[in-house]
Formats: C-alpha cells, sequence, structure tokens
C-alpha cells in the first residue's frame, strides 16, 4: 500500500493505459499531467511497453485538438483538466462522442468563475459537460479515483463512449491517503488487447481510408445523430461488469450506484463525490445510534440509469435528499433533476425528495451538516430546496446544524499544524504521513490549506492517523495534537480552537521554557487552563541555526511531533524520520543528510514541557485584526475573512454581483518581515530608486513643504530636497514597517554608501520588532502629508516614484519581479487607470480575497480592474475601448448638440483638449465640473444623458494586463487580434518566461536550455519573439523593458505607448521564484539579462516612421557578457547544465548563437533608412504598385 | 632530443603540461593538447565547497516556495538525474580519460576532512590517474595560529594519501612561513609531488562603486622567479618531485624551471593567450634550446642550477636580495616598476 494523492493515483494509471497525452496547465489538475511528463522524461513505460508521449499544448482548447486527433489517428490518449479549462474542451468533447471514440479525460471538479474566480472544488465545471454525450464517472475518495481510473480506461473501449472521470479538486485530489495500488498486470487484464484492436481498426490510416467530420444536412443529420443510442443503453451494464472484473482482480466492488446503511432505511441522501464518503461515515455513525438512515452514491452519472439507480433504493425509503455540488440559477439542479426523474418514470413517485446544495467551492462538509440534512428530512414539511455549510440570511434557504458536533473516534489520531510556506511544514507532514502510512498498519490521511498571498503564507496541516480507512474528507476541528511553527502566528490566529480537550499544543518559540507560558497572550492562556491541555515548547529556529538548517525547520518540528504525540515509539520515530531523510536527500549529498540527521538529534534535547499553571497570567490580547479606523464593510467582512473565519460570515454580507471595494490591503497589516529597511536619511541621494523598485509599495518617497512637519512624531527622518524642482522643500523616504515583506530589493538598488564604512548604505535592513511601534506612526505621519502636485513632478524614475502608487501591499512574492511594473502603472495613469488583467500570479495578487491592492487616491479615483478569464484578456480589454470610446463619442455629440446652451467657448475647450499632460488632464477634469454646473441648468433631456457620461470627456487609459502563459500561448490569438486593430489599448505583459502561478511549466517565453516543467531537459526550442511579431505590423507600438536594467526607459516606454493613440504592447521583464535564485539580486539578474543580449531594450514608436525616422530604437547596448553569466545564476539552468552538460553546452551554444543573430538583427533594423510619408499637397508617389492595388480591390 | 621525464611515477614525453585552466572543459581541446605534444592534463579543482553550497543553495531555492501556495506546490521539474554531487567532475574525468592516452591529474580543493577523502576516493574511482591537491586556505582567523593551520594540512594530506592508491601530489602556495620545512614535512608523509605555486583570484578595489572586485590575470614570465628560487632551494632534498606552475611562458621559462629542479612544468596563461598550438611551440622551441645549449637530454640539465648544485647557492638566499639593491638605478629599471 501507499501514501499519495489522487492526482498521483489517477496519473498512474493513466500514463500506464496510454499512448499520448496533449495537457495544459490548470489548478487544481495540473499535477497529474506534470507526473505523467516526469514519468515519459524518466522513460517509464506504459503496460504495453512504450512510454507514452506528453505535449504541452497552448490551451486546454489545443489539448483537446490534439487528443481529438490522437485518438481519429488510433492512439490511446488522454489529457487531464479542470474548470474554465474543461468549458475550452466542450467542442472537442461533443465531437468525440459523436464520432463514438474510446477516450478518458480525468478531471479534477473545479468550480466555475462565475461572480468570483475559484481554485477550489465543486461539480460545475463537470456538469456543465453532462449534455456533451461523454460517460461521466465520479470517485469519492483517493482510492476510488486511482480504481475509477482503470475503470474508465476499460469501458471506454468496451463501450466505445468516451469517459469524463472526475473527483473533488483539492479535497480528493489534493488529499494524501493510504491506497492499494493497481499492478500492471491488474490493468493488463482490465485492458485487453483485442479492446485495444478494435480502437487501432478505426483509426483514420491511408491504408483503409475514410472520411469522418462531414457536414450533413436536415434530412439525415437527425437520424444519424439517434443512431448511437445502443452504445448508450448498453454502456451501464458493460462499466458495471468492469467494475466487477475490477473486484475479481483486487476484492475492491464498486457498483454504478451504491447504497450503504439500513436495509430498511427511510430516510436517504443521494450524492456524489468525496461528500459521499462524509455521508457514509456519518451514516455509520448514527446506525450505531439506531436510525434507519443510507446514503446512495452516484458513481456513473452519465449515461443515467434510472433502472440501476432504482433498483438499489431499499423499498422501505420514504424521503430523499439529493445534494448537488453545483448551482444553476433560475433552475433545479442536475442531479436532483435526475432522481426526480427516475422515480417518477419507474413509479416511485412516493418518495418524497427535497433539493439541497452544499460544498460550493470547497466549502467544508461535515458530518454535522450530514445530520442536519437526515435532520430536515425527518421534519414533516422539510425545505424542498435548501443549503447546507451556510447561512442564508437572504433566501433563507439554509438549514441549521448545530456545528459544534463531531463524530470522529477517539482511536483515530488528529494533528492540526500551524506553519509557514517557507518552513517546510507541509512537506514535513506529508512525510510523516507515508511514514505511518507505509511503515505501519495505520491508515493515514493529509489533507493541506494554503493561503491566498504568495508571500508569507501560512499553511494548515491536517493530519488523521488510524486502525481503518478513513473517510473524513473535511477539516480536523478537535485534534489531539496542535503545533504553531510560527511564534508570529500567536498574535493572529486562534489556534487553540482547533485543540480538543487534554490535547498537546507544541509551540516553536524563541523564548525560553521557563518564560514560555507568560508569553502567551490571554486567549491562549484561558484555553489552555479550560481544555487541561500540554504544552511543549522549542527553539527551533535556534536549532536549525545550530545545525546548518538555515530557516528551514521542518525536520526539528517533525521530530518534536513524532516525540510528543506518541504516534509511533520514539525511536521507532526517529529512526524512520532519519530514513526519510536519507531517501530524499541522499541525492543531493551526504553533508544535506547528516545537517539533517544532526537538527533531529539536536532537537530532543531542546524540546521542553511547561507546566500549564491554572490561571491566566497574561495581560497579553491578541490584538484586533484591523483597526478601528477601517471602514465599515472591512470590519464587517474583510476582517473576519482576514481572521480565517470567513465561514460564519452570512448570505447577506456579500455583494450580490461580486463587486468589492478596492484600497482594502491597507488595513491588513501583516507583520511578515524580520527584518526591514531602515533610512539613512544623511547618506541618501534622493534618487528614488528603492520606491521604484519595491514589488509592495511597502518604501515611499515623498517632497513636502516643511510646514507640514509640524506635529512630526520625534522619530520621523526628514532632510532638506537636493534638487532646483522643488527647492527650500522637505525630503522623506519612509518605509511602511508592517507591509514590507523583507524582500532587499531597494537595499541592494541603492547606490549611496557611507564614503567612510562603504558597508553601510542609504538604506540597512534592521530587525524590524524593535522599531515596528515607531515606524508605524511615522508612516501614518508620512501617509497624512500633503501629495505634491502632480503636474509639476518631472515623468522620470525620480518624479514618477513621488506620485502615489494606487497599488499596494499585494500578496506577491516578496522580491516580485513583476509588481513593480504595476506598481509603476498606477503611479503614472491610477487615476485614469482601467485594466483588464488575466488570470495569473497578477490577477491572483491583484484580486484574491480577502483585501484588495488597487488603490484610490484623495480625490476618490484610482485603477478599475477586472479579471474575466485566462484566454480572453485581450478581447476583455478590448471591450473596455469600444465602450469608453463610445460612451466618450456620445458625450462629444451631446456637447456639441448642447452646445448653445453650455457656452461656445467651453464646449470648444472641452473638445479640443489634447489632455496630454498631468496639468491638462486636471483642466479638462475642471472643465467636466463647469460643464455639469451647467447641465443642471438645461431643461432639455439631453443634459441628463450627458451628465451621466460627462466623465468620459476626461481621457481613460485601458491597460491589459497578463503573463507571458497567457500573452505568448493561450490569450495569443487574441492579443494579435486586437494589437491588430489598433485601438487605443496598451497590454502589459508581465514575463517571467514561465507559468508561474500554476508552479513553472513552460510557455513559449520559455528560453531556451532553461529547465521548467514540460521541459525538464531544458527548452530545446527558443523564445518566441513577441516584441518581433507585433512590429510586423508597422502600427504597433512594441517595447522591451527590464526595470532591473535600466527603469528610466521603462518609464519612458510607459509614457510612450500610454500617449500613442493605437495599440501598444510592452514586453516586462520580471523576475520570479521559479527562476530559482535570492530575488533581492533581482536587478542584478536583469542587468545581465540585458548585458548578455537575452533581453535587448528597445522601442518601437510608429510616429517617429510618420516623421520619417527609423521607429525602432535599441535602448541597450551591444552584448557585454556572454549568456553563461547571466544564466549560471539561476536554478532553472543549472539544473540542466547538472543534468546532462553536454546536451547543456550545445542547448547555450545555440542560445548564445541566437543572441547575437537577433542583436545583430535588431541593430541592422534600427539602422535601416525610412520611407517617408509624401507631403499631402503634393501629387503621391504610390507606395504600391498597380497590381498589389489590384488585389486589394 | 630525450625531453621525457618523471613526474609521479609516470615517464612523460616531456615536462610540459597543461596546467588546471577551462581548457580541459572541452573534450576537443583536450584531444588537441595532446596532440600538441602535452605531457600530462592537469584538470582545474573539484571544489568541495562550491559543490556542498550549491546543494544547499539549489535546495534552498526548489524548497524555499514549496509547498506554500496551493496552485503550485512546486516550481521545477523533478527529473531524477538533476544530480547536485561531484558528478560532472567525475564525469569530466571519465570522457577525459577516454579520450587522450597520456595521464589524467585531477584536482581537489576540499573544506572537510570527509570531503576531502570522500571525493578523492570518487575522484580516483572515476580513474584519475593521479590527484593534485589544491590544499591553500586564506589565513584570516587570528586565533588559528600559523603551526595549527599547517598541522590541519597534514593531517588532510595524511588521510587523502591513506584514501587511495593513485599518487598524489600538492600544490602550495608560497605564503608559509617556513616552507622548505612545510615542504619536508609533506614530503615525510610520502606524497609524490609537489607544485609550486598556487596562483589565486585577487580582490580589487572599484574606487567609484566602492566595491571590490576578485580578478585574476593572467600570469607573466616575471611570476616565474619566485618559483625558481624555490625550486632550486627545495629540489634534490625531498622524495616528492616538483613541479613548476605559474609564470612559464617561453622555452626559456621551462628550461630555466627545469634547471631549477623541476620535474615538470605547467603552463596555462601562455595557452589562453596564444592558443592551444603554443603548446608544440614550447615543445619544439625546448628541443632546439636544449640542442644549442648541447644537452643530450633534458633530464642532464634538472636541478643543475638548484641550491645544491649551482656554483653559487648564496645567490638564491639572502645575498641575492642585497646584491640587487647594491646595483640597482632607477634610470635601468624602467622608472622604478
Amino acid at each position: 500500500m501507499l501514501t499519495l494523492d489522487a492526482n498521483e493515483a489517477v496519473a498512474s494509471v493513466a500514463h500506464r493505459l496510454s499512448e499520448v497525452i496533449a495537457i495544459y496547465p490548470i489548478t487544481p489538475s495540473s499535477p497529474m499531467g506534470e507526473f505523467a511528463d516526469e514519468w515519459s522524461a524518466k522513460g517509464r513505460k506504459n503496460i504495453w511497453g512504450t512510454v507514452p508521449s506528453v505535449t504541452e499544448m497552448q490551451s486546454e482548447g489545443g489539448a483537446a485538438g490534439a487528443v481529438h486527433g490522437a485518438l481519429q489517428a488510433g492512439a490511446l490518449a488522454t489529457t487531464f483538466t479542470a474548470s474554465q479549462g474543461l468549458l475550452l474542451m466542450i467542442p472537442n468533447m461533443y465531437k468525440i462522442a459523436g464520432e463514438l471514440t474510446p477516450f478518458v479525460m480525468h478531471v479534477t471538479a473545479r468550480t466555475l468563475a462565475t461572480h468570483a474566480l475559484s481554485i477550489f472544488g465543486d461539480h460545475s465545471d463537470v456538469m456543465a459537460c453532462r449534455q456533451t454525450g461523454f460517460a461521466m464517472l465520479c470517485s469519492d475518495n483517493v482510492q476510488a479515483a486511482h480504481d475509477m481510473a482503470a475503470v474508465a480506461h476499460s469501458a471506454t473501449l468496451r463501450t466505445r463512449l468516451p469517459f469524463l472521470h472526475f473527483f473533488d479538486g483539492f479535497r480528493t485530489s489534493h488529499e494524501v491517503n493510504k491506497i492499494e495500488m493497481l499492478s500492471d498486470h491488474d490493468l493488463a487484464a482490465m485492458v485487453p488487447d483485442e479492446l485495444v484492436k478494435a480502437h487501432r481498426e478505426r483509426a483514420l490510416t491511408p491504408d483503409r481510408p475514410v472520411i469522418r467530420g462531414t457536414a450533413q444536412n436536415p434530412d439525415t443529420f437527425f437520424q444519424a445523430r439517434e443512431a448511437c443510442n445502443p452504445f448508450y443503453n448498453a454502456c451501464p451494464e458493460i462499466v458495471q461488469q468492469t467494475m466487477d472484473e475490477l473486484a475479481k482482480l483486487t476484492g475492491r466492488q464498486y457498483r454504478l450506484f451504491e447504497y450503504h446503511g439500513a436495509p430498511d432505511a427511510e430516510r436517504v441522501i443521494v450524492i456524489m463525490g468525496s461528500g459521499a464518503d462524509v455521508t457514509h461515515e456519518t451514516v455509520d455513525y448514527m446506525l450505531g445510534k439506531g436510525e434507519k438512515v443510507g446514503v446512495l452514491k452516484v458513481r456513473l452519472y452519465r449515461p443515467w440509469s434510472a433502472k440501476h439507480f432504482v433498483a438499489e433504493l431499499p423499498a422501505t425509503v420514504r424521503k430523499i435528499a439529493v445534494l448537488d455540488r453545483t448551482k444553476e440559477p433560475g433552475a433545479n439542479d442536475p442531479l436532483y433533476l435526475d432522481v426526480v426523474t427516475s422515480l417518477i418514470e419507474l413509479g416511485r413517485a412516493d418518495i418524497k425528495v427535497i433539493a439541497g446544495r452544499y460544498g460550493l467551492s470547497s466549502k467544508e462538509f461535515t458530518p454535522a451538516m450530514v445530520m442536519g440534512v437526515y435532520a430536515e428530512l425527518a421534519k414533516s414539511a422539510p425545505k424542498q430546496k435548501f443549503t447546507v455549510g451556510i447561512v442564508d440570511d437572504v433566501t433563507h434557504m439554509s438549514i441549521d446544524y448545530d456545528q459544534q458536533l463531531s463524530i470522529e473516534p477517539d482511536d483515530v489520531k488528529r494533528a492540526v499544524f500551524f506553519g509557514l510556506g517557507a518552513d517546510g511544514t507541509v512537506g514535513a507532514n506529508k512525510n510523516s504521513i507515508k511514514i505511518i502510512g507505509e511503515e505501519t498498519d495505520n491508515y493515514a490521511q493529509g489533507y493541506f490549506v494554503y493561503d491566498s498571498k504568495k508571500s508569507g503564507a501560512i499553511t494548515i496541516s491536517h493530519l488523521r492517523f488510524g486502525p481503518r480507512q478513513i473517510r473524513s474528507a473535511y477539516l480536523i476541528t478537535q485534534a489531539q495534537f496542535v503545533a504553531c511553527h510560527q511564534t508570529s502566528f500567536l498574535e493572529k490566529y486562534d489556534m487553540l480552537s482547533y485543540a480538543a480537550p487534554g490535547a498537546t499544543f507544541l509551540l516553536n518559540t524563541p523564548v525560553p521554557a521557563d518564560q514560555a507560558w507568560d508569553s502567551l497572550p490571554v486567549e491562549f492562556q484561558q484555553q489552555m487552563i479550560e481544555k487541561k491541555l500540554k504544552f511543549y515548547v522549542i527553539d527551533a529556529y535556534d536549532v536549525a541555526k545550530a545545525t546548518g538548517m538555515g530557516v528551514r525547520i521542518n525536520t526539528i518540528m517533525q521530530t518534536c511531533f513524532f516525540a510528543i504525540s506518541g504516534v509511533l515509539p520514539k525511536d521507532e520515530a526517529i529512526a524512520q524520520i532519519k530514513k526519510a531523510i536519507q531517501k530524499t536527500y541522499a541525492r543531493k549529498g551526504e553533508d544535506v543528510v547528516k545537517k539533517n540527521f544532526a537538527a533531529v538529534d539536536h532537537t530532543l534535547a531542546h524540546l521542553h514541557e511547561v507546566k500549564v499553571p491554572d490561571k491566566v497570567t497574561s495581560t497579553k490580547k491578541m490584538p484586533p485584526i484591523v483597526s478601528d479606523e477601517a471602514p465599515d464593510f472591512v470590519k464587517r467582512v474583510t476582517a473576519v475573512m482576514m481572521k480565517n473565519l470567513g465561514d460564519m460570515l452570512p448570505v447577506s454580507a456579500f455583494p450580490v454581483d461580486g463587486t468589492w471595494p478596492s484600497a482594502t490591503t491597507q488595513w491588513e497589516k501583516r507583520n511578515i518581515a524580520t527584518e526591514i529597511p531602515a533610512w539613512e536619511s544623511h547618506l541618501c541621494i534622493q534618487c528614488n530608486k528603492c520606491a521604484m523598485v519595491c514589488p509592495h509599495a511597502a518604501i515611499r518617497a515623498k517632497v513636502y513643504d516643511p510646514a507640514a512637519l509640524a506635529n512630526a512624531p520625534a522619530t520621523f527622518k526628514s532632510v532638506d530636497y537636493k534638487g532646483q524642482d522643488f527647492k527650500g522643500q522637505k525630503y522623506t523616504i519612509q518605509i511602511a514597517p508592517e507591509d514590507c515583506t523583507g524582500c532587499k530589493l531597494c537595499v541592494n538598488v541603492c547606490p549611496a554608501k557611507d564614503k567612510t564604512n562603504p558597508k553601510v548604505k542609504a538604506l540597512n535592513m534592521t530587525p524590524q520588532m524593535p522599531i515596528r511601534e515607531q515606524e508605524r506612526e511615522n508612516y501614518k505621519f508620512f501617509l497624512n502629508l500633503p501629495e505634491p502636485d502632480r503636474s509639476k513632478l518631472r515623468i522620470d524614475v525620480k518624479g514618477s516614484q513621488f506620485m502615489r502608487p494606487l497599488f499596494e501591499y499585494s500578496g506577491a512574492c516578496a522580491g516580485c519581479g513583476e509588481t513593480p511594473y504595476v506598481k509603476l502603472l498606477t503611479q503614472l495613469f491610477g487615476d485614469r487607470l482601467i485594466i483588464a488583467n488575466a488570470t495569473g500570479c497578477s490577477s491572483i495578487y491583484g484580486g484574491n480575497l480577502p483585501t484588495t491592492p488597487y488603490a484610490v487616491d484623495n480625490n476618490g479615483r484610482g485603477p478599475a480592474w477586472a479579471n474575466s478569464l485566462f484566454e480572453d484578456n485581450a478581447e476583455f480589454g478590448l471591450g473596455y475601448r469600444l465602450a469608453i470610446d463610445k460612451q466618450t463619442g456620445f458625450a462629444r455629440e451631446m456637447t456639441a448638440a448642447l452646445s448653445s446652451q453650455i457656452g461656445e467657448n467651453l464646449v470648444k475647450e472641452l473638445l479640443n483638449a489634447e489632455q496630454n499632460s498631468e496639468a491638462e488632464i486636471a483642466q479638462q477634469r475642471a472643465r467636466v465640473v463647469e460643464l455639469r454646473k451647467k447641465l443642471s441648468t438645461i431643461a432639455d433631456p439631453m443634459a441628463r444623458r450627458l451628465d451621466q457620461i460627462a466623465d468620459y470627456l476626461v481621457k481613460k487609459s485601458v491597460w491589459i494586463l497578463g503573463g507571458d502563459g497567457w500573452a505568448y500561448d493561450i490569450g495569443y490569438g487574441g492579443l494579435d487580434h486586437v494589437l491588430a486593430t489598433g485601438h487605443d489599448v496598451n497590454v502589459l505583459v508581465l514575463d517571467t518566461e514561465v507559468y508561474s502561478n500554476t508552479g513553472g511549466q513552460a510557455s513559449k517565453a520559455t528560453p531556451m536550455g532553461a529547465a521548467a516543467k514540460f521541459a525538464a531537459a531544458g527548452k530545446a526550442t527558443p523564445k518566441k519573439d513577441l516584441a518581433m511579431i507585433a512590429m510586423s505590423y508597422g502600427n504597433i507600438y512594441v517595447a522591451k523593458v527590464a526595470f532591473g536594467a535600466k527603469d528610466v526607459q521603462t518609464v519612458k516606454a510607459f509614457m510612450e505607448a500610454e500617449s500613442y493613440k493605437g495599440s501598444s504592447l510592452i514586453i516586462a521583464y520580471a523576475h520570479c521564484i521559479a527562476h530559482g535564485y535570492d530575488l533581492q539580486f533581482g536587478a542584478d539578474q536583469q542587468k545581465l539579462a540585458v548585458d548578455s543580449g537575452h533581453w535587448p531594450l528597445f522601442r518601437f514608436d510608429p510616429r517617429l516612421a510618420d516623421q520619417g525616422k527609423q521607429p525602432l530604437q535599441i535602448d541597450s547596448s551591444a552584448p557585454k557578457a556572454r549568456l553563461m553569466d547571466y544564466v549560471k545564476n539561476e536554478t532553472r539552468y543549472r539544473m540542466v547544465e547538472r543534468m546532462n552538460p553536454d546536451a547543456f553546452k550545445d542547448l547555450m551554444g545555440q542560445a548564445q548563437f541566437d543572441v547575437a543573430k537577433r542583436w545583430m538583427l535588431y541593430e541592422q533594423m534600427s539602422k535601416l533608412p525610412v520611407y517617408k510619408k509624401p507631403e499631402e499637397e503634393t501629387p503621391a508617389t504610390p507606395p504600391v504598385t498597380e497590381s498589389a492595388g489590384a488585389s486589394k480591390a | 632530443m630525450d625531453l621525457s621525464t618523471n613526474y609521479l611515477g609516470f615517464r612523460l614525453s616531456s615536462p610540459i603540461m597543461p596546467g588546471a585552466s577551462p581548457l580541459v572543459d572541452d573534450i576537443g581541446e583536450v584531444r588537441r593538447l595532446e596532440d600538441y605534444g602535452a605531457s600530462a592534463i592537469v584538470m582545474h579543482s573539484l571544489f568541495e565547497e562550491q559543490i556542498s553550497g550549491e546543494r544547499l543553495a539549489s535546495i534552498y531555492h526548489m524548497e524555499m516556495y514549496a509547498d506554500s501556495y496551493a496552485e503550485a506546490l512546486s516550481y521545477f521539474p523533478k527529473p531524477d538525474e538533476y544530480r547536485l554531487g561531484p558528478d560532472q567532475y567525475l564525469e569530466q574525468i571519465r570522457k577525459i580519460k577516454q579520450a587522450v592516452r597520456i595521464p589524467v591529474i585531477a584536482s581537489l580543493n576540499g573544506s572537510t576532512v570527509g570531503g576531502w577523502t570522500d571525493y578523492a576516493k570518487l575522484i580516483q574511482q572515476a580513474g584519475a590517474d593521479a590527484l593534485e591537491l589544491n590544499v591553500y586556505t586564506l589565513a584570516t582567523d587570528p586565533q588559528e595560529s600559523g603551526d595549527q593551520l599547517e598541522k590541519r594540512t597534514l593531517e588532510v594530506v595524511r588521510a587523502v594519501t591513506q584514501a587511495v592508491s593513485i599518487p598524489v601530489s600538492v600544490k602550495l602556495s608560497p605564503y608559509y612561513s617556513s616552507l622548505a620545512n612545510f615542504a619536508h614535512q609533506l614530503d615525510d608523509l610520502g606524497v609524490d609531488g609537489l607544485v609550486l605555486f598556487n596562483r589565486f583570484y585577487q580582490p580589487d578595489i572599484d574606487i567609484e562603486k566602492l566595491e571590490v572586485n576578485p580578478t585574476l590575470k593572467l600570469s607573466s614570465s616575471d611570476e616565474l622567479l619566485l618559483r625558481l628560487r624555490w625550486l632550486a632551494i627545495l629540489s634534490r632534498k625531498l622524495g616528492a618531485n616538483l613541479a613548476c606552475s605559474g609564470g612559464v611562458h617561453t622555452p626559456l621559462d621551462v628550461i630555466k624551471a627545469v634547471m631549477a629542479g623541476a620535474h615538470a612544468v605547467q603552463v596555462v596563461s601562455c595557452l589562453l593567450d596564444r592558443g592551444t598550438e603554443y603548446l608544440k611551440e614550447l615543445r619544439d622551441g625546448v628541443a632546439q634550446m636544449l640542442e644549442k645549449l648541447e644537452y643530450s637530454s633534458i633530464q642532464q640539465m634538472r636541478g643543475n642550477m638548484s641550491l645544491a648544485r649551482c656554483p653559487d647557492p648564496g645567490a638564491f638566499e639572502r645575498a641575492n636580495y642585497m646584491r640587487i639593491l647594491q646595483t640597482w638605478r632607477p634610470d635601468q629599471n624602467n622608472g622604478g616598476k
């Protein structure tokens, strides 16, 4: 038996039973594709002895097309997807099913984006496919997912129907559990060669030519469509036979519909997915209490077999609750419809059926909720339609349940761990599960809850160990062991609410054991006394430091867990930990293994039990989540979510349409940096580069009147401004101490050094805690200093950083290379900025709740932002432009029409305003105010209509943001089209050269020689030159920038792009954690990228061509460093070199050649003479030939 | 002309061999070196500190962000072949061994006793014919005396010589307070050769950026003089062979080094400067000079100008220094450089 998650369990079967795998990354299915790719890359063969080919496509639509073709050409094909990705496959799904093609796709069922995106699990995506003609098979846990994968691959060949095999995203796909694995022999028995042969014989081949995909007409289409009926009719029986065969091989018997419960049950829940397992567990508990209840689990959802469904129900059933994990607004939910129809068709209309909805977006579904449903069923007049698991105080659909109820048995050990992403807690826990699951007779389960933030992210691990299969597909609420791996969490999370009475609490703290009790907040002390908890402490960071482990405390905390929890005898546990360390790190070097061993050995000596006194001694209380000054909505809603209590919010708390207030990150003081920069004002040269590079707008510059310093806090630093432009004013660099992530980019970019002690710069990292309070006050004072007059600021690096960032404190990674661009955008154009954001990192740090980083200025203006999808962002942004242009045009038309009443001078000024500068925009805004005053005096209804849209007379700046995955791959077709329209939109591509958000898969922006998922051996093809493609149109403004190499060029490009009255494209180099180096050196790496010629800087401005000048201006010098000087610093390249030095050398040789070649091409282009447009007065020399003109006609 | 020599137990066609340099990274280049008459190949050092540093950094960068965020539980592929050990170096030894017939001398710079012996064994297993130990560390710790430092080095050398059966040489720096004594102690441990001397990266200062830039400039013949002196002092007093490394650029330099007592002469800068083919020129030049000077073999001249044999041994000691001072005039010394 092995412990693994469902993604791995399913991929294991799919890989062994496929020949062609086409994939595209999408959460939570990505790991399946990654496993398949990894295994094929390592030469792992399928059961027929050949290595499956794995191809990454440009979108799920592409993957579906590729598998469709592969199937037609006779291969056994598979793919993995979820959510919007699955929707992109639907057109091909109809085709594949219509052609009766054996095929299996494995889907981690995930929420579809509606009012918001969610990466979590429910059935809304798969339910959108129930009409495609695919058979649909559902798995409720990791073991079933492994088994059903095999059933699907077998049954598809027997039935000729394609199968969509699905299981719950995250809850099942990411749950680690102990399962029996199917051997190759089992799989071979289930997929005999003759089935494969039949599939191959239907292949398209010139050796036996046929035609498919014809067009049919009204005379025949209908009949031909009905011709497939016998296959659907036969399918359920065949699937059952396949399940029976599996049972013969393994002893695990599945049925199309599976009833579990009292043979004489009166109340039954019909459900599918992981909720079925929870219901199963609850039914067992209720049977023990003598209740007549049961659960009917749905496995084969399509084709739906009413006969099998009704046959599985006990005759005694009087009431059924059908639970759907999807929502079809304005309609009945789908499983309910199927059940009701079946009962009517087969004469069981006597049964009362009610419809419930649960678990959208991985909302917890617990035994307490299940019992709530059974209680509802027991009522004489149960709710016909209900929801469970939430409080619906608007339409009052939700049913009540006992939230405190726990049915978990005592012989299951439960442990909850609070860690930081970076401290290795989750990895260690996965390791512990493997140890217990695979080295003992115990069953084990692990589920991991992650943060919505990418920096300073908290992880909560839920681990169960017990003597039976663990069906508890919900989070632990009553743990016997609670561990806090980060002392700072004591201020933020009520961790002991997870502790059962008598549980053990382990705390990692720098405080000595004899002072540990007093260091706890009141809330912790109270609960520890009330629940009679045991208390252990360790200074894990001290042990880590002493044993050379750096900040990785995973091994240390894991050792503590085994030492205290008693899950295994201590000595055995230690031996197992060491064995696991050996296995994990042996390949990486004996010294690494030894360091980990030392950490294990040191741990036990530093682990101390603290006696819990019988009274509270602390006076320290957990601080409020947000300050009193926060707006009402933030206090009422956002703060509750920030406290990890979002589940408690009722329906009425929420906006009805997904519209949220911006500017709320300012209320979330995360305090994740242990060190922050401190400003040495006397050394500062006032270049503002620190503010420019800060990914989180946590270091800011301001120039202001000296009079504003009255009432400044004592420690507030201020110096005379050094430039001529604001002579006589004061200058301050201020750090936001609680928002800084401690990335050090600013310190590294700071050019000012102390001449007598160059170690000291104008910015130096210093511990946060001692200066937190003081700097909090200083920052508050700083923010309230008057903002400079934007119209007087020079638009360059320095001037731009005096503009208030309207993108602040996002959840982006510490040291993020994307966010400085986004921040700059909001500084330059924030008060007239509207952003269309492709799904990806930038939409996550831009819009992942609870808090929103886009902010507003003192006038209440700021970026308006929305994310539509991944694939449609350019089109979505173009839509903004079209709407704005239309409304601007209409406003202008009405302004002109009302000219006599408004006043001709004002109208003339309004309509002729250039709005090319901050000053001109301010003037236009003043004119609109004036206009509105006039309109209020005009009786014509047109004046009312103009008043509604008069703001559109002020220029709006449309920006389309996204990563390289969007721009180079999935959204490329749309991007190309939008750019080609010539509309005034600005595209900012944040190019990390990899799919960062989904975990480092290769995109067409990935450079040659770099390793990425799906390019583990180093990408063998060059990076697509998106800029060159765009330049080929001639009328698109194109720039390639890298702020770390030449910030002045970045600012210039942003200004030019915005001012260009046509389409603009800026491709921005963004360093990323997926490159594998310390991001504090991000700017240095950017310099190397430019110096080596990997990332030439240039601007292509079509306006220059109109002036007869060469539009391409190169802003970087000819390559002056070798490509190797750049790539040698990054793990993504180094790992390729390490794996295969010769191949790497070849790749680098080619890449170096490409650099030289591209440079030469660009250089030549930049020097080409330009055809000058003839003056209008003179007869034009025809630029096109006679024939070209004719062909145009 | 018989240029053959004995070094580390090998009978070599000549004393001239390419020293540790990036030239050996390329197998084609290695083959050319042999074709142009290299008598052995000396590889650049395997640095234990670099390997363990890279291991830790790599694990850090790959694991730091893993299991932190629901959408991306990792950011890098996990190929089996990604090894963070000395594999690449060992593989290069194997490849060079397959490519050439001349002896291959690997080089090692360890940082722990365990590392020294473990890597030395791996290098032997990979097929290296001999091992040159790059033992020098900068003595910056004021708590550690010269004696302690030398003892530590001797311990390492003892451990390595016991761990491997291939010949072992030690590459020295000139910065020992009693080099002759230290050389004798190494000799007593049974090392097969001493290489004089290591050249190091030297930190330079950028006066505008206030930064320190490590640099390694190509050597010049000027640097030979220091080597000549110590070769001469040590020659014929040790069981170990001597090799000269640093400052050898011309046939004349080779001859001087051999006369001072070198069994082998390692050249790098001149090859980097003039190309691999210069090796042949060097070798031919030495042969021609020997003929001109009427030697029948290079063996005949080895050590003839050593302290033990030269007509004026004091010239290699203190007297040398004083005589130069007495005769030195600014107008004859290019401004006093």
